[in-house]
C-alpha cells in the first residue's frame, strides 16, 4: 500500500514536470546515484560550469525524484582525484559525470570508478584512454576557431591584416587557433602577431596596448575568449583607433551575447563554447536511467555563429558567465 | 634607539652617489635603450604613456611592500587582496549609486581605503600578536581573499554600475597637463612614502627593525608596533592601486591581480630593497615596477622571441639585471 501511494505521488510529479512517459514509470522503484565532479568556480566559463551544473541538478531532481543527483567541485586536479574517492566509497554510484582537470591525471582514477560498474560520462576534456567512457560530451574548439574565421574572411573580403590573442597554453586553446589559423591561411588575410593573454582580461587589455602600438593599421582583432575580448575593447577605444572594424571573441561570455543582441558594430558575432554543455551531460546521463534512451557514443556541440537573430538561445542572464 | 638611528643614518642622506643606489635606473636605461633598438614605435609618446600607466598599479602596491619587506616581513596576499578590495568596492559604489549619484565613486574609494587598511591590520596582527611567519599568515589570507573575491563574483565577474562608469573612466585614461592620473597617483604616493622613509622616526624605525629587530628592541623600538604598521601601510596602498584599477576595465574577476604579488616582490627587490629586511629604496622599487612592464613591452615589440620563449626571457633578463645590480654594488 505504501509503496503504491509513493509510487503514485512520483507519477503525479512526473506528470507535472512533464518530462516523463510511461517508460519512466518502470524505473522508478529503483533509486539512482549520479555523481557530478567538476573544476572549482576559479574563472568566468567554470564559474558557469558550476552554475549550470547546479542549475541542471535542480531540474533533474524535480523531474525524476528517484534519481538523486551530487555536484562536487575541485580546485585541481589532485583534488579532484580526491573527490572522487570520496565520493565513490560514501555512495553507490550509478553514474559519474566528470569534466577532468587534466586527461593524463584524472584516467586512472576514473578508470577506478569505471570498474565498479559505474557508468561514465566525460565531458569537454577527454580521458586519456576513450575506451573507459561510455558517454563524451564536448564543445567543437577546433569549429569555434573556424567559424570565426570563416565569417572574418568573408567580412574582410579574403584581405587584411589582423591580431590575434590567445589563451593559457592547453590543448583548448591550441584547438582553437588551429582551427583559426587554418581557414584563415587559405585566404590573404596576414596574421600580423599572435601573443598568450592567459585568458585575463588585464593581460589581454596590456597586450592590446602593445599591439595597437606596433601595428599602425589592424583590421580586425581576435581573442579566443570574450573575458580577453572585454581587455581588448577597452584598449582599443582608449587609443581611438578607426581602422579595428572588428573585435571578436568566443565562449559566449553574457556580457558579449548582450553586445550581439544589441547589434554592436564591431562585435556583431560570438561563437559558443556554453559552459552548459555540462547540463547537457547531465540530462543526457540520466535519460540513460530515466528513460529507455540508450546514450552511449561521442555528443559534439556544434559551435554555430551566434548572431543577433539566435542570441536569446544562447543567452542566460542568471548565469555569472 | 639612537644605535639603530646612527645605523640607518647614512640611507637618509643621498648626497653622495653610490652606484648600487643607481643600479635599477641604469638597469632600466639599458632596457629603454635595447626596446628603442629593436622597434621604432617603442619610443612613441603613446607608448611610453601606455606602459609607464600600467606600471602604476605594481608600483604603487610595491611603495607599501617596500616597507613591509624594510621591517623583514613579506605579504604573499598583496594580489589577492587588491581583488578583493576591488569587489568591495564596487559593490559599495552600486549600492550607493541610486542614492549618491557620481558621489558614490568618492564614497566608494573612501570604503576602499578602509577596508584595505583593515586587510592590513588583519595580516599584520596575526603576525605580530600571533607570532607566526608573515610568509604563512599571508599564504593563508592570500586564500581567503582570493576565495572571498570569488564567491563574491559567483566565479563571474562583478562590474561597476553603467551610470558610474563614464564619470570614473578618466581617472584610469585621463591626464592632467598630459601626464595621466595614475602616474601622478604614483609620484604623489612614492614621495609620501619616501618622505615616511627616510624624513620620520618611523622610516628610520623601520629599517632598524629590519636589519636587526633584537638590537631595535634592546634600543626600545617597539617592533611589533612598527611591523604591523607596515602592514597597514601596505594595505592602504593596495587599496589606493584598487583605486586607479576599477576605472580601467571596470569590473572585478576570480583573476584579477592574480600573481600580481610576485610581480611586486620582484619589482622590490629588483629596486635595491633587500629580501631579509633593514634596506629599503622607494624610488628604485618605483624603477623595478617600471622594468618589468618595459620589459613584457618590448618582448611584444620585438618579433625575435617566439611567443612560446616570452617568459624563459623575461626571467633571464631579470636575473641579468640583478646580477649587474650585485657587480655594481659590491665596488
Amino acid at each position: 500500500m505504501k509503496l503504491r501511494t509513493k509510487g503514485a505521488a512520483l507519477l503525479s510529479a512526473a506528470v507535472l514536470a512533464g518530462a516523463l512517459s510511461g517508460a519512466a514509470a518502470q524505473a522508478q522503484d529503483k533509486q539512482f546515484t549520479i555523481a557530478v565532479s567538476i573544476p572549482a568556480a576559479t574563472h568566468g566559463w567554470t564559474g558557469g560550469v558550476v552554475y549550470h551544473a547546479q542549475e541542471a541538478e535542480k531540474q533533474l531532481e524535480a523531474a525524476y525524484p528517484n534519481i538523486d543527483v551530487i555536484v562536487s567541485t575541485a580546485s585541481s586536479a589532485t583534488a579532484q582525484v580526491s573527490s572522487l574517492e570520496d565520493l565513490s566509497a560514501t555512495n553507490e554510484l550509478d553514474a559519474l559525470v566528470i569534466l577532468p582537470f587534466t586527461s593524463e591525471e584524472l584516467t586512472g582514477p576514473v578508470e577506478q570508478v569505471a570498474s565498479n560498474g559505474t557508468f561514465i560520462t566525460v565531458v569537454d576534456r577527454g580521458l586519456a584512454d576513450p575506451s573507459i567512457q561510455d558517454l563524451y560530451v564536448a564543445g567543437d574548439n577546433i569549429a569555434v576557431g573556424a567559424n570565426t574565421a570563416q565569417w572574418l574572411v568573408e567580412k574582410l573580403g579574403g584581405e587584411g591584416e589582423i591580431v590575434v590573442l590567445r589563451g593559457i597554453p592547453t590543448v583548448i586553446d591550441d584547438e582553437r587557433i588551429q582551427g583559426f589559423t587554418e581557414v584563415i591561411d587559405q585566404s590573404d588575410i596576414k596574421i600580423l602577431d599572435i601573443q598568450y593573454a592567459n585568458w585575463n582580461q588585464d593581460e589581454a587589455f596590456t597586450l592590446m596596448q602593445d599591439y595597437l602600438g606596433k601595428y599602425p593599421n589592424i583590421d580586425a582583432v581576435w581573442a579566443n575568449d570574450d573575458d580577453m575580448l572585454l581587455g581588448v575593447i577597452e584598449a582599443v577605444d582608449q587609443a581611438e583607433r578607426e581602422d579595428v572594424q572588428y573585435m571578436l571573441g568566443g565562449n559566449g561570455m553574457k556580457q558579449v551575447i548582450e553586445m550581439v543582441k544589441a547589434g554592436d558594430e564591431r562585435t556583431p558575432i560570438s561563437t559558443p563554447y556554453p559552459p552548459s554543455m555540462i547540463a547537457s551531460a547531465m540530462f543526457m546521463t540520466a535519460a540513460q536511467f530515466a528513460g529507455q534512451a540508450p546514450m552511449r557514443g561521442s555528443f559534439k556541440l556544434d559551435a554555430p555563429l551566434i548572431t543577433p537573430q539566435n542570441a536569446d538561445q544562447f543567452y542566460f542572464p542568471d548565469s555569472p558567465f | 634607539m639612537s644605535s639603530a638611528e646612527i645605523a640607518s643614518l647614512p640611507e637618509s642622506e643621498g648626497f653622495k652617489i653610490r652606484w648600487g643606489d643607481l643600479a635599477p635606473f641604469i638597469a632600466l636605461g639599458v632596457i629603454i635603450l635595447l626596446g628603442t633598438m629593436i622597434n621604432s614605435n617603442f619610443m612613441s609618446a603613446n607608448n611610453l604613456l601606455n606602459v609607464i600607466t600600467r606600471s602604476a598599479f605594481i608600483a604603487i602596491i610595491g611603495v607599501g611592500a617596500t616597507f613591509v619587506i624594510a621591517t623583514g616581513g613579506l605579504d604573499l596576499s598583496i594580489g589577492s587582496m587588491l581583488a578583493f578590495v576591488v569587489g568591495i568596492m564596487i559593490m559599495a559604489m552600486n549600492a550607493l549609486a541610486p542614492a549618491l549619484g557620481p558621489w558614490a565613486i568618492p564614497a566608494g574609494a573612501v570604503v576602499a581605503l578602509v577596508v584595505g587598511s583593515l586587510c592590513g591590520l588583519l595580516n599584520g596582527l596575526i603576525v605580530t600578536v600571533g607570532r607566526i611567519e608573515p610568509f604563512i599568515v599571508t599564504l593563508g589570507t592570500m586564500g581567503i581573499f582570493r576565495a572571498l573575491i570569488t564567491y563574491m563574483t559567483d566565479g563571474g565577474s562583478l562590474s561597476i554600475d553603467r551610470s558610474l562608469r563614464s564619470a570614473y573612466r578618466p581617472l584610469y585614461f585621463g591626464d592632467f597637463l598630459g601626464v595621466p592620473y595614475p602616474v601622478i597617483i604614483t609620484l604623489v604616493i612614492a614621495l609620501l612614502g619616501a618622505f615616511i622613509l627616510y624624513r620620520t622616526k618611523y622610516g628610520r624605525r623601520v629599517t632598524a627593525v629590519g636589519s636587526n629587530s633584537d638590537v631595535a628592541r634592546f634600543s626600545g623600538v617597539h617592533v611589533g608596533g612598527v611591523r604591523t604598521m607596515a602592514f597597514v601601510i601596505q594595505g592602504f596602498c593596495v587599496a589606493v592601486a584598487a583605486i586607479c584599477y576599477v576605472p580601467r576595465l571596470g569590473a572585478a574577476t576570480p583573476t584579477t591581480g592574480q600573481l600580481w604579488e610576485l610581480q611586486v616582490i620582484t619589482a622590490v627587490v629588483i629596486g635595491g630593497t633587500l629580501l631579509r629586511g633593514g634596506k629599503a629604496h622607494i624610488w628604485g622599487t618605483v624603477a623595478g615596477a617600471l622594468i618589468l612592464e618595459v620589459i613584457a613591452n618590448v618582448m611584444v615589440l620585438s618579433d625575435m622571441v617566439s611567443e612560446y620563449l616570452v617568459a624563459a626571457v623575461q626571467g633571464a633578463i631579470i636575473i641579468i639585471a640583478m646580477l649587474a645590480h650585485r657587480f655594481t654594488s659590491s665596488r
